[in-house]
């Protein structure tokens, strides 16, 4: 993959005061992002609102599109006119959009969706907290594919991950999303964001063979087939129907077997290259706590306490969620007693956690229905119960 | 770790206090500072709040649960958020706005005409900058110079100097107030 640097127009070099969803169109700026399609939904409004000031003037569009189906196919059709794109919701809006998110799965589109999530389900908690659309992001569209999900423990975070997303979604070619939550989302803080020389951006990986010869769907070495720009001359296809090399479509269970498999072995076969962990004090622990986004800074207080209680315990902190970090788990459940997942959510990763550790060690989950963080103190107990 | 929270009736810029005050603390005072707020169906007019969180180090748990230190602007915030100070709280109130009741434990409670203060300068929609400068005064939690530092930006650029003189205004009366308690010790 060619890198580059960051367009010093899209960068706000500095220190800032600022909350996760300003910070996540800032990082879509920094990142190169000039195409932003979305309809406001709370609480990932400002996000929008931030993009329809400030894109504007780096050379960019924003649409306030009729629903968050057209959105979606509004990105879609930007990548494929060469920008790179960015949408933001909230669950209701996440729920509209998962039909073309299998498009753009399907047509191995690279866009960057974030989702300040809020509680569920249906029209739920507008305006309070949630981490109940993590396996949605994964499973939400029909069919087998694979996506890549991460998650901002703070606006720095919101900001250096939707510029992480852009790089991983550019690189394989698929949707990539920052599930993010109306906490970061709508919480301040300081956020430092570096010279434009400093910033690390993949570059699509355009095709400039002969122009009779492009095939938009034949795999490079590395996997990820080439791009090119509508307009510029190239012949191609591309739909949602299973295709071939040429993106025609090609109805049978042979085709449907090569296609299918490239959509899901692009990620997993890269998933060591992928996914981002945080762990601390994993070597000696007995009890190891695997958390993500807000609620990874709300269980920190919650192993301080476990610590001074004389509790060996580690911690992992999933910066990426989607693809999993399946070999880590199983390795880890060989040595330990147990695993502690508390989530805003009455059970998602700690599904995953569960099905890895494959009965070597439980899965303890610390559940919360959502519209407030965790108080540490229910992670504590749980900590406890799991080092007995 | 110390907790703040902010009150008032919405319209009255009490988001905008704990906006400039988080700001001046996590880029001009070294300290760690998130800022929240209260996300409801509040309207202009209702009770509202925000909510600063002030650490040595990284902030973990970004909501107030016993704010130590609760500003009111509105006799409706005070009545919602008052029972939440902690005993041996600071309780710092707009006086023609809020009557307080007897202070609970060792609560110390300061008061200033802010919104009367603002009339006076000619402008009642500084109120909050003036509270701001009264706050700092009295809680000398963040240095004037690092508040007026983060005003850029958050207020009006036309109306810059005014908030600064209505920050001015809060901040020397705090300060009288400070010294005259010094003197009954």
């Amino acid at each position: 993959m060619k890198k580059i640097k960051a367009d010093p127009k899209g960068v706000l070099t500095g220190a800032h005061y600022l909350d996760g969803d300003h910070s996540l169109a800032e990082g879509g700026l920094a990142a190169g992002c000039r195409f932003f399609a979305g309809y406001p939904i709370t609480p990932s409004t400002e996000t929008a609102e931030r993009f329809s000031e400030r894109i504007p003037k780096v050379g960019g569009i924003f649409i306030q599109m009729e629903d968050e189906l057209a959105s979606i196919a509004a990105l879609i059709g930007a990548v494929w006119g060469g920008k790179k794109a960015m949408t933001v919701t909230s669950g209701p809006g996440f729920s509209l959009m998962m039909e073309n998110i299998g498009l753009a799965c399907m047509m191995e589109t690279p866009i960057v969706i974030a989702n300040v999530q809020r509680g569920g389900p249906s029209t739920g908690l507008p305006t309070l907290t949630g981490q109940q659309d993590m396996m949605q992001a994964k499973w939400g569209s029909h069919g087998d594919y694979e996506i890549i999900a991460l998650s901002p423990d703070s606006p720095q975070e919101c900001f250096d991950l939707t510029i992480e997303a852009f790089n991983l979604s550019e690189t394989y070619r698929v949707p990539t999303f920052v599930m993010t939550d109306e906490c970061v989302g709508h919480m301040h803080e300081k956020v430092v964001i570096p010279p434009a020389e400093e910033i690390e951006l993949v570059e699509r990986k355009w095709y400039t063979g002969p122009k009779d010869k492009y095939l938009p769907y034949k795999p490079d070495k590395d996997m990820i087939p080439f791009m090119v720009k509508a307009g510029d001359g190239y012949r191609f296809h591309t739909t949602g129907l299973t295709r071939d090399e040429r993106g025609y479509p090609v109805i049978n269970a042979e085709c449907q077997d090569v296609c299918v498999h490239h959509l899901v072995d692009k990620i997993n076969k890269n998933a060591d290259k992928i996914i981002k962990l945080e762990e601390q004090e994993i070597d000696n622990a007995e009890v190891i706590v695997i958390s993500y986004g807000i609620t990874s800074r709300v269980t920190t207080r919650a192993v301080e306490q476990a610590r001074k209680a004389g509790i060996k315990i580690g911690t992992i902190r999933l910066i990426t969620v989607w693809p999993f970090p399946e070999k880590r788990i199983k390795e880890l459940a060989k040595k330990v007693k147990a695993f502690v997942v508390p989530e805003i959510n009455c059970g998602q990763v700690v599904l995953e956690v569960e099905r890895c550790a494959a009965g070597q060690a439980p899965a303890i989950h610390v559940p919360h229905c959502g519209g407030w963080v965790h108080d540490p103190d229910d992670i504590f107990k749980a900590i406890k119960e799991a080092a007995k | 770790m110390t907790e703040i929270q902010f009150s008032g009736f919405g319209g009255q810029g009490i988001i905008r206090l704990g906006l400039i005050s988080g700001k001046a603390l996590s880029l001009y005072a070294k300290k760690h500072a998130t800022m929240t707020q209260s996300f409801g169906p509040e309207a202009r007019g209702s009770a509202c709040s925000s909510q600063v969180v002030v650490s040595e180090d990284r902030v973990l748990y970004p909501y107030v649960s016993m704010p130590e230190i609760l500003v009111s602007m509105s006799q409706e915030a005070y009545d919602k958020y008052e029972p939440e100070l902690r005993e041996d709280g600071i309780l710092i109130i707009d006086k023609d706005l809020v009557k307080a009741r007897p202070a609970r434990g060792k609560i110390r409670t300061y008061e200033i005409p802010s919104t009367r203060f603002a009339e006076e300068l000619g402008n009642r929609i500084t109120a909050n900058l003036v509270m701001l400068g009264f706050f700092t005064a009295i809680t000398q939690i963040v240095s004037p110079e690092a508040m007026k530092k983060a005003l850029p930006g958050l207020v009006p650029g036309r109306f810059l100097d005014l908030n600064i003189k209505a920050f001015d205004k809060g901040y020397n009366y705090g300060k009288k107030t400070k010294d005259e308690e010094k003197k009954q010790k």
